[in-house]
């Protein structure tokens, strides 16, 4: 085992970047032109990195498996963007953010990346606004804010339930202004598959021309890896269906150590599955928690007759009713973190007292805020004295001002009005803050390869808080990658083009055209998804929300069976040189089957419970805090970054010591 | 429920293609339709078939992935719903789905339900964008009030995602109401007036390289359109063109 180096600048927190920045190596305009730079993903970081990058003078190659690249998942984040603007005046600032993120990560980020994520997070509105990506507006015409969970203010940017949908799309526009001057080119339905290293540094990537089939070999001084999470190592997850690991885990059979794998985030408030069928799972914005209160039955009797469907949730009178959250946390309420929030509904579920047939769900209410806001625009419009009804007319316009697009995403899927009813929620996988592993430039532990956004690992430690995914894809992309990695391209001016032909990249590609054989020639009997779907429920039933060092062993020898099995008994219709969608879910698959025990792998090392990842074995016993997460910081505060040695299971773990000097190490309370 | 399914099936781009017919039993009216697309990959797999390739991703109705003209309409009977947004519930036991790609020149099949819409892309190159740079050294996001009514009418506009059912709803495979979301967002904010005239100008010679045709007001592009993205848009993408025409730079 080593000690890392995550290259952290000297000096007081808040002038580290700015030191930093004046201190590294520039390339010189005319010198860029002789440099290029591959971009794997165009989602906010890759997109916001290729269109700086290229911006600066770089030729850029942009990567992605969609058809374009305004189709990548950052799209589907809907609440919102946090910034230390401090519009509201609310006592907002750089050091708050920077608190509330190491607090809210529960003490297992890096101190020195969340202050500079902090530090910059102003600047993102200030950009995004100048593209004409439109937030929400107040009637004055400044810019409206919303609050999120885990803080106690105002600070976050929002486009009604659309925001990612807005920052991608001032992304994307950033892209095409670049795509349009030749520097950027762009591959669309391309997928890498393979980073090619030439003198032990990261000089290109073999993709698969997803539409031809062909296998290409593309070069460069350097690769960017901001291909996104890998939740849909769970099958179900709130990820798009494309949504993969494999551009990550290809870096890190390469060399990249991966970082805190099983760092998961679980989701509070997504739609309850409803059947085998179904394919993914489909998030309600958490900003909904800022007006929805959650809420189970009291009393047994009323679960089952709601069950039964011979009692409506709106037949409950006030005290039938257990507002959990608000039971058990009072100062934070409904606003409590994401992982808290997850678990409690876990505990209320498995305690029987979840509310639709699989009792796995919980309910959302808007009532009181309808009724809330419906007296405030009454007396607004001048009728105090309007009937219950009215009220609730008025107020049901608010809500759907605010979250009209959420409100109808819900109908749609579940055909229940929730303006009416309440909506039932249940945790799903969401984000994982675990990635590949980078210093403070954001460059993995292989020289010349970079990893930004969620593929990364550093920013969220071991939960993240809302709104705060959009903000480090965009901070990562627009201004911090594009300023480091000229540090480490200056030693290139005088490189020239990397040629494609040297035995690297012949190596790289045949490994690859062999993988890819394999599973067409292997003509089994079952098909990918279901190996999948078998991978996902052991994640979910005993790496998930609820980890035991039993639980986790049986994982890793159940995820070790199942790959034995796809590799025997896959089946891949279709041939090589074709689009062939079974053929991309193959190789997808057989990447998360690796991950997946490595992620076991990982959740069963780390014996303290901390944010997202949760050991039953490590609870508070008593006290007010009892059954709560028990952090260990004597023992773990550190990042754990494997390496690859041939198995998951025998991954090499390197250990980055995490020091707090600006933050004090305290238990999370919300209570 | 059980359906009958009519597919179109192209091996490729050079293929002359088809519709296939398709028996699919144990249909649950939770399923969303691409979830029932997926019963059936997976029935065709166990049978040792090809399973029909479709594009999608988010499945929530955002990404513009899917794409599929069911039964004659872009995304199916629902209004503003993709095709992943579509359910079950809205068809009934014994129904007979027609299932087809967008059908549009600006819009080549690649294979079966997988159409290249590359052409929007290429029209966004042209001009979908504010110039200014990434450096985040512009002037403080609030230094410019917008009223509100002028910004969620760009919201409104900025919603489109891309997928291409006005082009396929059209008679006239017409892409004015994608183009005019793009050019309608930045006339409207005090950011795109700047490039105002030249966009408009340069998005439109674009869309009539890519082969797509003129508008004829008839309006199912907007009927289809899962954003449900408004007419005006076009009627103002028409007034930008006009006065940029007429005034040049």
């Amino acid at each position: 085992m080593s000690v890392l180096d995550a290259k952290i600048p000297e000096g007081p927190i808040k002038d580290k970047w700015t030191n930093h920045k004046n201190k590294i190596n520039l390339v010189n305009p005319a010198n860029k032109r002789l440099i290029d730079v591959i971009v794997v993903g165009t989602g906010l970081a890759g997109g916001s990195a290729s269109a700086s990058l290229a911006e600066m003078g770089y030729n850029v190659k942009a990567f992605c498996f969609q058809d374009s690249p305004r189709r990548a998942h950052s799209i589907a984040a809907q609440g919102g963007i946090n910034a230390a603007k401090n519009y509201q005046n609310d006592g907002d600032s750089v050091y708050r953010l920077f608190y509330d993120t190491v607090k809210g990560g529960d003490y297992r980020s890096r101190e020195a990346n969340v202050y500079r994520l902090a530090e910059v997070s102003a600047n993102i509105i200030d950009q995004c606004v100048a593209q004409g990506v439109p937030f929400a507006r107040e009637y004055g015409g400044l810019l409206d804010n919303r609050s999120f969970g885990g803080v106690l203010v105002s600070r976050t940017f929002y486009a009604k339930g659309q925001t990612g949908q807005q920052l991608l799309l001032g992304a994307y526009s950033a892209m095409n202004r670049q795509i349009g001057k030749g520097k950027i080119k762009m591959y669309n339905r391309h997928e890498m598959l393979e980073l090619v290293k030439v003198d032990g540094k990261a000089r290109g990537i073999i993709a698969r021309n997803l539409v031809t089939g062909e296998i290409e070999r593309h070069s460069a001084h350097a690769v960017v890896i901001a291909s996104g999470g890998y939740g849909n190592v769970f099958f179900l997850s709130t990820n798009a269906m494309g949504s993969n690991v494999t551009a990550a885990w290809r870096v890190h059979k390469k060399g990249a150590f991966f970082a805190n794998p099983c760092y998961t985030q679980i989701h509070p408030t997504c739609i309850p599955r409803s059947g085998d069928y179904q394919s993914k799972l489909t998030l309600m914005s958490e900003s909904l928690r800022n007006d929805g209160r959650i809420w189970v039955p009291k009393n047994m009797e009323d679960v089952e007759a709601i069950r039964k469907g011979t009692k409506k949730p709106t037949d409950l009178s006030e005290d039938e009713r257990d507002y959990y959250l608000e039971r058990r946390y009072p100062a934070f309420g409904n606003l409590v973190p994401r992982d808290v929030a997850s678990r409690a509904a876990k505990e209320r579920c498995d305690a029987g007292f979840g509310v639709n047939e699989t009792g796995e769900a919980v309910y959302l209410d808007f009532d009181a805020a309808i009724m809330r806001y419906g007296r405030e625009k009454a007396t607004v419009e001048g009728e105090p004295n309007a009937s219950d009804e009215r009220v609730r007319e008025l107020g049901e316009g608010v809500i759907e001002a605010k979250y009209g697009n959420l409100f109808q995403m819900y109908q749609k899927i579940t055909d229940d009005n929730p303006y009416k009813t309440p909506m039932m929620i249940y945790p799903a996988v969401h984000y994982t803050m675990g990635g590949v592993w980078v210093d403070y430039n954001l460059m993995t532990t292989i020289p010349g390869c970079y990893a930004a956004g969620e593929a990364n690992f550093s920013d969220h430690g071991a939960n993240r808080l809302g709104a705060s995914a959009l903000m480090q894809g965009l901070a990562d992309g627009y201004f911090v990658l594009p300023y480091t990695i000229g540090d480490y391209l200056a030693d290139d001016i005088r490189t020239g083009a990397i040629p494609t032909d040297s035995p690297e990249f012949v190596e790289a590609e045949n490994a690859v055209k062999e993988r890819l054989e394999g599973f067409i020639n292997n003509k089994g009997s079952k098909s990918v998804d279901h190996f999948h779907r078998r991978l996902g429920k052991v994640m979910w039933d005993k790496v998930g929300m609820s980890r035991n060092e039993q639980g986790l062993k049986e994982a890793i020898a159940e995820i070790q069976q199942i790959r034995e099995e796809f590799y025997k008994d896959v089946f891949v219709p279709g041939g090589m040189y074709e689009l062939n969608p079974e053929l991309e879910k193959a190789a997808r698959v057989a990447d998360f089957l690796e991950l997946g025990e490595l992620f076991a792998h990982d959740a069963l090392h780390r014996t303290e419970s901390c944010g997202g990842h949760f050991r039953e074995e490590s609870a508070e016993e008593d006290g007010p805090q009892k059954g709560e997460a028990k952090r260990d910081d004597k023992n773990f505060a550190y990042v754990a970054a494997w390496e690859w040695t041939g198995d998951p299971s025998n991954a090499k773990l390197h250990k980055e010591e995490l020091t707090f000097n600006d933050i004090e190490l305290k238990q999370r309370s919300y209570k | 429920m059980k359906l009958t399914l009519k597919i179109w099936r192209q091996k490729d781009a050079n293929d002359k293609g088809g519709i296939k017919t398709y028996q699919l039993d144990n249909v649950s009216e939770h399923m969303s339709f691409l979830e029932m697309m997926d019963v059936l990959n997976e029935q065709l797999i166990a049978q040792g078939e090809e399973p029909v390739a479709f594009d999608h991703d988010c499945r929530e109705g955002i990404c513009g992935s899917c794409s599929m003209h069911i039964n004659g309409q872009p995304h199916g009977p629902d209004r503003a719903v993709t095709t992943c947004q579509l359910h079950m519930r809205s068809f009934n036991d014994g129904d007979t789905i027609y299932i087809e790609p967008w059908r549009a020149k600006g819009f080549p099949v690649i294979k079966d339900l997988v159409v290249d819409r590359s052409a929007f892309d290429r029209i966004q190159h042209a001009g979908g964008f504010v110039s200014v740079g990434t450096s985040g050294n512009t002037q403080d996001a609030n230094a410019i009030p917008i009223p509100k009514a002028d910004a969620d009418k760009a919201f409104d506009a900025a919603t489109c995602i891309g997928c291409g059912a006005c082009v396929a709803a059209c008679k006239n495979a017409s892409a004015m109401l994608f183009v005019s979301a793009k050019v309608s967002q930045f006339a409207l904010l005090p950011q795109g007036k700047v490039e105002a005239k030249r966009r408009v100008l340069n998005m439109v010679e674009q869309m009539d390289k890519e082969g797509f045709g003129n508008c004829t007001n008839t309006g199912a592009c907007s009927v289809e359109c899962p954003k449900e993205i408004s007419l005006e848009n076009i009627a103002r993408m028409n007034r930008e063109y006009l006065k940029a025409s007429v005034t040049g730079e």
